[in-house]
């Protein structure tokens, strides 16, 4: 990837963040309720209608939509995303120290998705229309049609409960907290994806120089890992990128049900408070992050393939 | 050396090939003409133990020097193929992996027949693209197959398929693809190389006037059957079947010869 | 006859409809089944109780019959989910065919909302949406909607481009045909059974999303009987009472996985060439 499409998409992230973040600015503007009296609500203090007007006009609230808006998003460039009204620190900071744990979690989930999905699917698409295949086809089917939460929650009462192996509450971050969590959160995504890599496979073992290397006597698992399994590279990464998306928005599920000190957690809690800023700064950092990890599979495609190199 | 005795080859309960039968010589090239889907494809396909999925050969026999392929285990037809037997196909190009360089498919394809070095495997290419007089043969090991042209594509094809001086050489429509110059280049180039290594070839193609060119016999063949076969000269000049005579007729004429 | 061909053909999409039709139809004959139970009568002399031959499924922390509040809760899934299939199937062909066919800056403003849609994480934009605009199955289904009309948009302009220039589309606009009647005859007509296998494929998913929604408490209300805000209530009594959260999961899962069965098959009964 040249230098000057790497610069392109920077430049249609940066669009795309600036409409995501007016979108997120407007539906707090537009939510029902008075953000002052929220505040006020989430300290649990009752102030007369003096102090109100006060508040809001201290906080520029009175000001056009739009002024207000460019003045938040100025603001947000220069790393201020507000102060939390539950919290009451500062949003970015607050973000801050639940953004590692989130991507720890995220992380481990996805290479415990790889491990299991990608060897998976391959075994099916080389042994498409095998029992073997039928039966894990089932298997990956019902997978996907299990709600993660539920799954989260049998595998707490099963390993928890039952079996008292592992905290039922996992708000330590360590890594024995993170376990249950990621495997949550890995169930799903693996079915999805093991369909996903024996579709990608098929399609490539069916293609013209698998049937070439055969004629030339090449053996099977050469063919098979060192030449198909990097052609597929190219729609698995792409397959994986958009995963991000559904992986990230699963985090807040998964870190409700075991407590896990994330982003998503904090972000469910903020949503139950009306604690708008910090709604706003986390739907923007989740967007930055999942338009940053979808150019890094851009970049990526461009090395796996050469003939992307040619193209300007 | 090749003999297929009354090859029947199907498609799940559908033949796509009834009742095959040919043999070839050493150095001989035959010449398998027929229009698309007529199974000419699937004949030396099946000579290669490579059917499309689903494809078997359900009756007859194809034997090569005197011995059953088809009692063939997996390891044996692998070491078979490229190594006494090779093929190419229309486009070559496209048979080889499209983000690896022809010099890594080439050398992978040596070192799978030979225990060489990897350096004296590329040396081993090198040598073989200059002999189908590929100019800069290290170039063209660093190039990547969309980057060459359809003729030289085909030559590395070639090139490839001939490293081990195979006794049997499948062709499959090998000049379909290219421009008028280029194709009578290649079937030049792949009658050379009987004179050269006395290499038997099969040459499947659609064009009667490249199968007569080469064929020293000609087997002409519609919906899966034979319709006429024999050596070059009877079969044009006195065809046995109605289809043959068809086939011949439609050979354009320039002032009255007809170039077949 | 024709009838007994159609059944002999599709054997497995019949089976799924057939399958799919008996969960509606407990969805509507929830009082029969159920005999006459309320889904919020609390009797709090009965709470969690575990399943007994009088409480098949056990009852909740407030002594509500887990059983009538699962059969219940068919009702406000299904709603949901069709209501948030067919909203972005409205949405999505009305805008897709709009972008496709007028180009364009309608298509250009159309399809940047939808890329901006696109690029990022839609279920945690859901989740902001449906919790800010307060907690309830209407937000929660506009919420979801809101984020997955693209899909469909991109859908029908596709299929829209490809018959746009077709001689048959050129001599209706010469003839003179109004731009509406051009939409409605030839555009329309032409995106409707893709979007239709996409729709149906999409059930599945889209009551999973909601389910997930009520769970985090940004969907369905207490004391409405909804399959993930039971689970959620659940949750609490996970030590105790893990019947509470067994059996209104097993109630999301099997209709999950009939809807997607049915969406499959729809699919390889109007499209053959999907395998």
């Amino acid at each position: 990837m040249t230098a000057k499409q790497i610069g392109k998409r920077l430049i249609q992230i940066v669009i795309v963040v600036i409409g995501i973040s007016f979108l997120s600015f407007l539906i707090t503007y537009l939510a029902p309720g008075d953000p002052v009296r929220t505040m006020y609500a989430a300290t649990g203090m009752m102030p007369d209608e003096e102090i109100i007007e006060q508040t809001r006009e201290a906080m520029g609230l009175n000001r056009p939509v739009l002024v207000q808006y460019a003045d938040w998003l100025w603001n947000c460039l220069h790393g201020d995303f507000g102060t939390s009204y539950a919290y009451g620190g500062p949003v970015s900071s607050l973000l801050l120290t639940r953004l590692w744990p989130t991507l720890k979690l995220s992380l481990f989930s996805m290479i415990l998705m790889l491990v299991v999905s990608v060897p998976l699917g391959m075994i099916q698409a080389t042994h498409k229309n095998s029992l073997l295949d039928y039966g894990l086809r089932g298997v990956t089917f019902f997978g996907v049609s299990m709600p993660n939460f539920w799954v989260g929650l049998l595998l707490m009462m099963v390993f928890c409960v039952q079996l008292g192996w592992l905290p039922v509450v996992c708000s330590g971050g360590d890594f024995k907290s993170m376990i249950l969590p990621a495997v949550t959160l890995a169930f799903a995504m693996s079915a999805k994806y093991t369909r996903q890599v024996r579709t990608a496979f098929v399609e490539e073992l069916s293609q013209d120089y698998v049937i070439g290397a055969r004629a030339r006597g090449v053996k099977e698992w050469k063919i098979l890992w060192l030449n198909v399994f990097p052609n597929s590279l190219l729609p698995l990464l792409t397959m994986f990128g958009l995963s991000v998306g559904s992986l990230l928005g699963g985090t807040a599920v998964v870190e409700v049900i075991f407590t896990y000190p994330g982003m998503g957690n904090l972000a469910v809690s903020a949503i139950t408070a009306y604690d708008y800023p910090l709604i706003q700064g986390y739907v923007l950092w989740i967007s930055l992050i999942y338009m940053v990890i979808n150019l890094l599979v851009d970049i990526s495609y461009h090395l796996v393939d050469p003939r992307m190199k040619g193209e300007r | 050396m090749l003999e297929l005795k009354n090859v029947t080859i199907s498609y799940g309960d559908r033949p796509a090939v009834k009742d095959f039968g040919m043999t070839l010589k050493k150095g001989e090239i035959v010449s398998l003409v027929g229009e698309s889907g007529s199974g000419k494809t699937t004949v030396i396909r099946a000579v290669l133990g490579l059917l499309p999925g689903g494809g078997r050969v359900t009756g007859g026999d194809i034997l090569f020097e005197g011995n059953s392929l088809l009692k063939n285990t997996n390891e044996q037809w692998r070491r078979l193929r490229g190594m006494d037997i090779s093929m190419i196909f229309q486009d070559s190009g496209a048979m080889m992996n499209p983000i690896r360089k022809i010099g890594g498919v080439f050398v992978e394809y040596i070192r799978t027949h030979e225990k060489i070095s990897r350096k004296d495997a590329w040396e081993k290419g090198v040598k073989m693209l200059e002999r189908m007089r590929l100019p800069d043969g290290d170039h063209i090991m660093k190039s990547y197959p969309f980057q060459l042209s359809g003729g030289m594509r085909q030559r590395v094809g070639i090139a490839m398929a001939m490293t081990f001086q195979p006794k049997l050489l499948l062709a499959d429509e090998p000049t379909s693809a290219l421009d008028v110059t280029t194709q009578a280049q290649i079937v030049r180039q792949m009658m050379e190389l009987r004179d050269e290594y006395g290499t038997s070839i099969i040459m499947v193609t659609h064009n009667l006037g490249v199968a007569a060119y080469m064929g020293d016999k000609i087997i002409v063949m519609q919906h899966g059957k034979i319709m006429d076969q024999g050596k070059r000269e009877q079969i044009l000049r006195s065809p046995q079947s109605e289809y043959t005579r068809g086939l011949i007729a439609a050979v354009p004429t320039l002032e009255g010869e007809r170039y077949v | 006859m024709k009838v007994k061909n159609f059944i002999v053909k599709n054997k497995s999409f019949c089976f799924f409809a057939f399958l799919a039709f008996l969960i509606v139809l407990i969805a509507i004959f929830a009082p029969v089944i159920t005999g006459g139970v309320s889904p919020s009568e609390a009797v709090l002399a009965d709470a969690l109780q575990p399943p007994s031959t009088e409480h098949i499924f056990g009852t909740d922390k407030l002594g509500r019959d887990i059983f009538t509040r699962v059969i219940y809760g068919a009702r406000t899934s299904l709603t949901a989910a069709f209501s948030v299939v067919i909203l972005i199937f409205i949405l999505g062909t009305i805008l897709g065919v709009l972008a496709g066919y007028f180009g364009g800056w309608v298509d250009a403003v159309i399809m940047r909302i939808a890329d901006l849609m696109v690029s990022f994480p839609g279920m945690v934009f859901a989740m902001a949406i449906a919790g800010i605009m307060g907690a309830s199955i209407k937000n929660a289904v506009i919420a979801v909607a809101l984020v997955s009309w693209t899909k469909y948009a991109r859908l029908a302009r596709s299929l829209v481009l490809k018959v746009r220039n077709r001689d048959y589309v050129a001599a209706a606009v010469v003839t003179g045909s109004k731009t509406s009647y051009i939409l409605r005859k030839y555009m329309v007509p032409n995106v409707i059974p893709t979007l239709v296998i996409t729709g149906a494929t999409d059930i599945g998913g889209m009551m999973l999303e909601l389910a997930g929604l009520s769970f985090l408490g940004f969907g369905a209300k207490a004391p409405t009987p909804e399959w993930g805000l039971m689970l959620n209530e659940g949750r609490q009594f996970i030590q105790n009472a893990s019947w509470m959260m067994i059996f209104p999961g097993a109630a999301i899962f099997i209709v999950v996985v009939v809807f997607n069965l049915l969406g499959d098959a729809l699919r390889d009964v109007l499209d053959p060439k999907n395998e």
